[in-house]
Parts: C-alpha cells; structure tokens; sequence
C-alpha cells in the first residue's frame, strides 16, 4: 500500500508549466530523497504534499485519498530555516503540538495533562540529543540545534510522512554528518516514511533507499517555461553503498555535485 | 587619520557631546533671558530660571485658591488618565484587529481598504463632530485619541503578522493547530512586543491629540493649564509645565522599552544577533 501515489500530476501557472505527467507510489518506510537543478519544481512537489500548493491536472493521494488542500497533522514538516517559535523556549516549541492536540480552546495544558505532556516533550528533546536545551529560546541555539528542535517538534504529531525541505543546507559540513546519523536513526526506530529534496547530490545518495531525479525532458531555448520537469531517474539505493558510479554520466549534468566532500 | 563615519567617540567623550546640544540651549535662553530683564525687569517673555523654579513649586506644593487642589498633580493625574484611558484601549483594539486581518485573508480584504481610507482624515478635523457627539466632558477627548492612532497602530501589527515567515504558520498547522490556536499561540504572542514597540511610535502623536482636545474644551489637565495662561503671557508656568510633559513622555516611553525587555526576553535577544 502505498502512502503516496501521485498519477499524471501537472503543475502550471498561467502558461509556465513547472512539473508535467508526474507518475509516483511511495511505499510506507521509503526515505526518497529528491534531487536536481534549481527551478525544477522539486520544492514546488513538496508543496504540494504539504498541501499548500493543488496540482493543475492529475492526482495526489495520501493513503489512497486525495490529498487535503492545506497542511496538517499526518504531514510532518522541517524547513530550512523558520520551522521553529521564536517566543518559545526548545522544551515550549516540543510542547506545543500536545497542546494544540489537547485544548482546542485554550491551546494550553494545566495540571495533570501539562505534566504527563511535559514528560513527552523532554524525552522527545532527550531523543534528538537537545535534553539538556529545554529552556533555551530558538535564537540561543546553534543552526544545527535549531533543526534538531525542528525535527522533535515534527515527530511529536507521529506524522505518516515527514516532509524535509532542505533542511540541512544550511549547515556546517561536520553538523550536517551529525543530523544525518539522527535523522537516519529516527527513521529507522520510528519507521516513518521520510521524503527529502536537497540540492546535495551526496546526501541524497546516503540517506535515501531511493532518490528521485527532477528534470526537464524537453528544452525550448525561446520559451523556457513551456516545458515542466518531470521525474528523469528514480534510483533505488542500499544505505552505505556508494551507487556513484552506476550512474549514467548524462545524469550528472546540470546537477551540483559534492566532489570536495567526497575526498574528505 | 582614519574616514570621519569610521571615528567614535569614547564613552566620556560620548556623554559630553550627548548632553552638548541641551548645555547650549539653556546657555541661550539663560544669555537672552538675563539680557531681557536687565533691560525690563517686568518682562515676561523670557522668565529667568529662578523664577520659573519658584512658579514650579508653587505650582507642585500650593492649593489653588479657586479650587483648593494642587494645580500641577490635578492637571498631570487628569491627562494621563485620558492618555492611558485612549492609549490602553488603542492597543486593545489594535492587537484584536491586527493580529486578525493580518492572518485571515477575508478579514483583511474587507477590512484593510476601510482602515487605509480612516487614517487619511486628519483626526483634529473631527473633533468638532466628537464635542457634538459625545458631549466636551472625557468621552471625546479619548475617542479623539483612540481615533487619532488606532488606525495607523492596526496597520502597523496586521504589517508584523504578516512579515512572520509563511513557514511558521505551515508548521503550527502540520502540528494541529486549528485559526483560532494559530492565532492565540503563534500570530499574538509574536506581535504582542511589536505592539509595545507600535505603542512607543503612537504616543507622540496621543499626546498632541491629548493637549489639542484640552486646549479647546476642558476644565483641568496638562493642555488646558498652558493653554489658559497663555491669555496673561504667563510662560513661568507655560515653559515648566512643557518641560514636565516632556519628561512624562519620555518616562513612558522608557517603561514600554522595558516592558518589552522584561516580557519578551526572546524578542530582544533574537534581534541583537
């Protein structure tokens, strides 16, 4: 069964045309990782599973049913920047989701409730390694800190899929290896599906089981939006294999490669 | 030597050139005064600083005659009450409306031109249609200030709702949160310090409101007091009394900054880095 299925998706705007003839199951407990050249509408599919973007023509579905028109619980989310409150402290921001689920009209806890939440929310803090950073605001915290928060405050919900808008682009080298081995452990215990786009070609081959390749098929040098992108290369992957070289060179083309990293 | 916009004063040097500009103009006003009376010791344009500390205190410690109340306490509790009473309502409203039009898209096409087209009339121009209204007694000199800044503070808080970054409003919804919870936990809670800040801006111009609506119709308070002994050239109580408005101001500007600083801890934080 699959959690995902997109059948003849298009996506326009006026008369550009940004995604065409998208065809896509994803199964439960995939990590697909998205990659390609800017401006190839990968961001702009992601939107569309949050729901804050509808497809022109086509079908998306989330369990078999159409997709809801507006973000929501099942669909956890971490951008790259702005995915965690200000005005809330790490341990608040993790709060947060329990209180929203419990008081839908005070959207606070008291009492027992607050305590056995609170309780939720620190292990979820521990689990992301941020236990010891309840009390600090988002703007004390580090940028790799700031997106452990964000990933704790997504999985509070259970989400079926958790959506990554390149959520570690950001980041330091030596951070990024660190949210990798997170997010990879998460996925594994939790067994949540995770769909990713980066722009980082190497990440998307070590974190995926399968990556997903975004590109323009058809080129008018006059018109360059008369064409959508679609998906060119839908890779599976086994985690630590390095599937590099089984690549068509064609492939490579237009796509922002980690070369300097990969010497590290 | 180093550009002129790369050079900064000290810290000694720094409070010198801060307090410069006030030295010069007391120094003036001390030079024109003395030159004043020496010619006519009558004079009362230019009252000596003496003389006006006298009126001060006679204004600060003695009852009046006609009343029995201490003029400079009655005047000052009277107007800050219209400018609390019209400024905190302002800021009621200010945050109900903004926070709303700013987040729900129908309030704001409906609402948004309406407002624009309010803060275009000069608010002084419908004072006379206050007096007619709502009488000369309190009511229309707070509706004048209310009137006066509460259009400009909505658009300013709907401005901050919607400068907060789209993704926050996606993530609160991924976790649940319903309009209402998005407003009371993420769309408020962030513009409530903005509105402090908005507050801040506003007061200058509740002020000109206050002492405008006093000057034309009232019985006591800051603005009706300069403006009656204006007719008798009386500047030993006019030129104290603008100074102790002045620092009424600035006192409560002072303590919105800090409020800001005491409620809103991530807020001062997050904009130092």
């Amino acid at each position: 069964m699959s959690v995902i299925e997109a059948r003849g998706l298009w996506k326009e705007y006026g008369r550009d045309v940004v995604l065409e003839d998208i065809h896509l199951n994803v199964a439960a407990g995939d990590f697909v990782t998205v990659v390609g050249a800017s401006g190839c509408g990968k961001s702009t599919f992601l939107r569309m599973l949050l729901g804050e973007e509808t497809p022109t023509r086509g079908e998306l579905l989330l369990d078999g049913r159409p997709m809801p028109e507006e973000p929501g619980p099942d669909r956890g989310v971490v951008f790259q920047k702005y995915s965690v409150f200000p005005h809330l402290t790490a341990l608040g921001n993790v709060l947060l989701a329990e209180e929203l689920e419990q008081a839908a009209i005070t959207a606070r806890l008291l009492g027992r409730a607050r305590r056995e939440a609170l309780v939720r929310a620190h292990e979820m803090l521990e689990r992301v390694g941020l236990g010891s950073a309840a009390k600090k605001y988002p703007s004390q915290l580090s940028g790799g800190m700031q997106q452990r928060l964000a990933i704790a405050q997504a999985l509070m919900k259970n989400p079926r899929i958790l959506l990554l808008d390149e959520p570690f682009g950001a980041l330091d080298p030596g951070i990024r290896k660190d949210m990798h081995a997170l997010i990879l452990e998460l996925w594994e215990r939790l067994e949540i599906t995770v769909f990713m786009v980066t722009h980082d070609l190497k990440e998307g081959f070590d974190l995926g089981t399968r990556m997903l390749v975004f590109d323009k098929t058809r080129v008018d040098p006059h018109a360059p939006n008369a064409y959508g992108a679609t998906i060119t290369y839908d890779i599976p992957l086994q985690h630590g294999a390095r599937s590099t070289d089984r690549l068509p060179a064609t492939m490579l083309e237009g796509l922002p490669s980690n070369h300097d990293e990969e010497s590290n | 030597m180093r550009r002129l916009i790369n050079q900064r004063p000290g810290r000694v040097l720094g409070a010198v050139l801060a307090l410069l500009p006030f030295a010069l103009v007391v120094l003036a006003y001390m030079t024109a005064s003395t030159a004043r009376l020496a010619e006519n010791p009558g004079d009362k344009l230019l009252p000596s600083l003496i003389s006006m500390a006298d009126a001060l205190v006679r204004l600060a410690t003695e009852p009046s005659r006609r009343t029995g109340e201490i003029l400079l306490w009655a005047d000052t509790a009277a107007s800050l009450a219209r400018l609390m009473t019209g400024v905190a309502i302002s800021m009621v409203l200010a945050l109900i409306v903004g926070t709303a039009t700013g987040l729900i898209p129908y309030l704001r096409r409906s609402l948004s031109p309406f407002l624009a087209a309010l803060a275009m009339i000069p608010p002084l121009s419908i004072l006379p249609i206050l007096f007619i209204t709502f009488g000369v007694g309190e009511l229309s000199k707070v509706v004048l200030i209310i009137f006066g800044i509460l259009p400009f503070m909505i658009r300013d808080l709907q401005q901050r709702v919607e400068e907060i970054p789209g993704e926050q409003f996606v993530k609160a919804q991924t976790l649940g949160g319903s309009t209402w919870q998005i407003l009371l936990r993420v769309a408020i809670p962030q513009t409530l310090p903005r509105l402090f800040d908005a507050t801040r801006l506003a007061l200058g111009a509740a002020w000109l409101f206050l002492i405008a609506a006093e000057a034309i119709a009232a019985e006591n308070g800051l603005g009706y007091r300069i403006f009656l002994v204006r007719r008798y050239l009386d500047m030993q109580t006019i030129l104290p009394y603008v100074a102790w408005i002045t620092l009424l101001a600035f006192l409560l500007d002072w303590l919105l900054r800090r409020l800001n600083y005491w409620f809103f801890p991530w807020y001062s934080t997050g904009r130092a880095k």
